[in-house]
């Protein structure tokens, strides 16, 4: 039986610094974080690199080189009280959201990381003043072949092969695109250079089928092996294929189906025919760039199927698989079934007319908002008022974002979100990474994915582990850490 | 009346019946689709009012290092 599809969002943000952090978008990035770490807390925790190994590989090795995450970060990192870890990676402010153990949780802390990051630009321009100003947006591409990620992982059983998880997924993303495509104006590669309109952000960087790399040569399978959790039980499956959503449909659906597909692969229940494409690079770009979705791959058997037909083969299994071993793996019944009715409702609406989708996914709000502006002002898809309207859609600020004024549909609530800014979810070991920082802050000197390291101003610090992503719940822990009133009392009651 | 007959007026029936729900049907596609287009209009009006001034200046200074 397939194991929780426990799962999270990382997302780079785009940064565009005006006056003093000018060109430095690494100090406009350690600047939010910090301003926003200081609000929070008084004494900042400090992330803890001790278990971080980039360079290992899932098919087995460690590359040799690679560089150290003290060098990769730049120092600047906060551990928040929801779990969740706010940092500045490469030269972009990055929100790892806490681990989640449904899609429409992902959702809610997702959203939290959108509060936290405006929050976040809100505090460094009050800061800044006069001399400068800050703005954040959630988007992919600078439009100029500059790409930053929006990542999700999944937890995984170690003992799947990771060449059937190949095989399996390079196609379900290739089609997982027409869901969770964010949408895009043109096109970043030097490949087709007459495509009016893409529905990814991502798939002009892609120019691997498997592989490690994150920011040169990226994969359509990435094959980081850091579990950050038992290792011989477990694999995080890291996906970099994806874009940043600004529709709540879009990211519930790109999480909810895939945490699915993996249970299906992992049960050995996923499609029976070998989906392999003949170029799957190719397939990925011709994918994107064929918002009538009838673009029909050719396969490596020689068979031909769009993405559409790709993904009605993996609802209807995960309709059966549903029937058969109910939605345990993907957060419970009532989150299965909300996802396989969203699915039929989304792949139906895609079929029928993309329109009636235009309040639901991005790709489809942005081709029709697109579409009306060009026609109303007779503008050609290469106008400069469009590419400035697709940067304009992902800004974060309320009085400027495109994405908020076209009435996207709400899965959460604005209370909801709003918790999750300072709350963990219930369901996993964010709770406890969480609460101990809602509870004790000054007692805990660093924080990573899987330990706490208190200083009770012993001789020696002691280091929680928490290798587990399934335990630490509220269940699990709740009622101990509300009857302890000392960090020192937890410790001698988990015997550390 | 023969049994051919009423055969007959039954289809009939529900071809009259038939129409009407398509003209229902038709009636609301076409105020469902009138109000999507007044809703876009709307919006196109919104955004003239939002957009960044000089959109060709704002998109060559949106520049990013590239990151994941």
């Amino acid at each position: 039986m397939a194991i929780s599809k426990i799962c999270g969002i990382e997302t780079e943000y785009g940064i565009a610094a005006f006056g003093e952090f000018e060109g430095n978008p690494v100090g406009a990035s350690s600047l939010l974080v910090n301003v926003y770490a200081t609000a929070q807390y008084r004494s900042r925790t400090d992330w803890d690199f001790e278990d971080e190994t980039p360079g290992s590989d899932a098919r087995g090795f460690l590359r040799q080189g690679s560089m150290a995450p003290l060098v990769e970060t730049h120092l600047v990192n906060a551990v928040l009280t929801n779990g969740a870890r706010l940092y500045v990676d490469h030269a972009h402010p990055e929100y790892s959201s806490p681990e989640c153990s449904s899609a429409l949780e992902a959702v809610v802390w997702d959203r939290a990381g959108e509060v936290i990051v405006t929050k976040a630009t809100e505090l460094a321009n009050e800061f800044l003043g006069p001399r400068g100003k800050i703005i954040c947006y959630k988007n992919n591409s600078d439009r100029k072949g500059n790409s930053y990620g929006c990542h999700e992982n999944y937890l995984m059983d170690r003992s799947v092969p990771f060449p059937k998880i190949i095989q399996e997924l390079v196609p379900f993303f290739i089609s997982r695109q027409i869901i969770a495509g964010a949408g895009k104006v043109g096109q970043e590669n030097s490949g087709n250079s007459d495509v009016e309109f893409q529905i990814s952000q991502r798939a002009d960087f892609f120019e691997e089928v498997v592989g490690l790399e994150t920011t040169i040569k990226r994969p359509i399978i990435n094959t980081r092996d850091e579990p950050h959790a038992h290792s011989d039980r477990y694999r995080r499956l890291h996906v970099i294929i994806g874009d940043a959503n600004m529709s709540e449909t879009s990211t519930f659906l790109k999480l909810g189906t895939t945490a699915f597909a993996l249970a299906m692969i992992e049960d050995s229940k996923s499609p029976k025919h070998d989906r392999t494409p003949k170029s799957p690079i190719e397939a990925l770009r011709r994918v994107s760039q064929d918002p009538t979705l009838s673009y029909k791959i050719e396969m490596a058997d020689g068979s031909k199927l769009s993405a559409l037909d790709l993904q009605e083969e993996w609802l209807s299994c995960a309709v059966e698989y549903f029937e058969r071993y109910g939605g345990e793996a993907v957060g419970g019944d009532e989150s299965a079934s909300q996802i396989i009715r969203s699915w039929e409702r989304v792949l139906g609406g895609l079929r029928r007319d993309i329109l009636t989708l235009s309040k639901e996914l991005d790709w489809v709000a942005k081709y029709a908002l697109f579409s009306a502006y060009k026609d109303r002002h007779g503008l050609t898809w290469d106008s400069p008022k469009l590419a400035a309207m697709d940067l304009q859609f992902h800004d974060l600020r309320e009085e400027k974002s495109l994405a908020k004024r076209v009435g996207f549909k709400s899965l959460v609530t604005s209370e909801q979100v709003l918790s999750a800014e300072k709350d963990p979810p219930l369901t996993t070991r964010a709770y406890f990474r969480g609460m101990c920082l809602k509870k004790w802050p000054e007692a805990i000197v660093s924080a990573n994915w899987d330990s706490l390291l208190f200083d009770l101003g012993e001789e020696s610090l002691q280091r929680v582990p928490m290798l587990d992503p399934l335990k630490g719940t509220e269940k699990m822990v709740g009622t101990l850490l509300k009857e302890c009133n000392e960090p020192r009392e937890l410790l001698d009651k988990l015997g550390a | 009346m023969t049994e051919r007959e009423l055969k007959k007026k039954h289809v009939e029936k529900k071809d009259t019946q038939s129409t009407s729900e398509q003209t229902t049907e038709a009636a609301v596609n076409t105020e469902r689709t009138d109000k999507l287009k007044a809703e876009m209009d709307d919006l196109l009006d919104e955004i003239d009012e939002v957009l960044e001034d000089n959109a060709e200046e704002f998109v060559r200074n949106y520049v990013q290092k590239g990151g994941q």
